[in-house]
């Protein structure tokens, strides 16, 4: 009986070397890094700009940084933020971020700041799939 | 730092945002990257506007 194993490529077709997951993890904690790793600079460099603004937009908007789950809904938050790697964990250490959501743009900040993490993770995961060769 | 935009800002914002991250991760070609984002640009934006409306004449 014949097995197959999935051998990670480039997509050029050459066999990646190394870690296979350091694009992934590298993507997650910085966005973009998993693109420049791999010397695509011009992609790295936009998802680097779209998700560190959308970021940042969030925390000057008093953004809400989740730092606990009492309910599936904060459970699902927090994955979001955890998303956003580096910027998160740095945001938390440094106390930005609102603790309560008091004005309404306060709830937008909140959203981007969910839905940052959110695309980092899009990006990292797109990062791994070059890495692998699954996408050019 | 405090930054208080309108609904509308907000919105054109964080489609901008997604419609970048969008185009680059769901297509392969630059070309289609950039088709792609603004296909999801547009539509980030324009439904917000629409159930805009939609909620506005609901609410009367």
């Amino acid at each position: 009986m014949a097995t197959s194993t999935t051998k990670p490529a480039t997509a050029s077709g050459k066999k990646s070397s190394g870690f296979v997951y350091g694009p992934l993890l590298a993507g997650w904690l910085i966005p973009g890094a998993g693109h420049f790793v791999q010397r695509k600079w011009v992609r790295g460099g936009m998802l680097l700009l779209a998700i560190g603004t959308m970021f940042v937009l969030g925390i000057a908007m008093q953004g809400k940084l989740y730092t606990g789950a009492s309910s599936i809904l904060d459970m699902l938050a927090l994955a979001g933020d955890l998303g956003s790697g580096l910027f998160y964990l740095i945001s938390r250490q440094l106390g930005l971020g609102a603790d309560v959501v008091q004005v309404t743009t306060a709830d937008y900040g909140t959203r981007f700041l969910v839905f940052a993490g959110l695309l980092n993770v899009m990006a990292a995961v797109d990062a791994h799939n070059l890495y692998t060769g699954r996408k050019k | 730092m405090n930054y208080s935009p309108s609904h509308f800002t907000a919105v054109l914002e964080f489609a901008v945002c997604a419609g970048i991250v969008f185009g680059i991760t769901q297509r392969d070609t630059p070309k289609r990257m950039i088709r792609y984002g603004a296909a999801a640009f547009g539509l980030f934006a324009g439904s917000a506007f629409v159930l805009s409306w939609l909620m506005f004449f609901l609410a009367r």
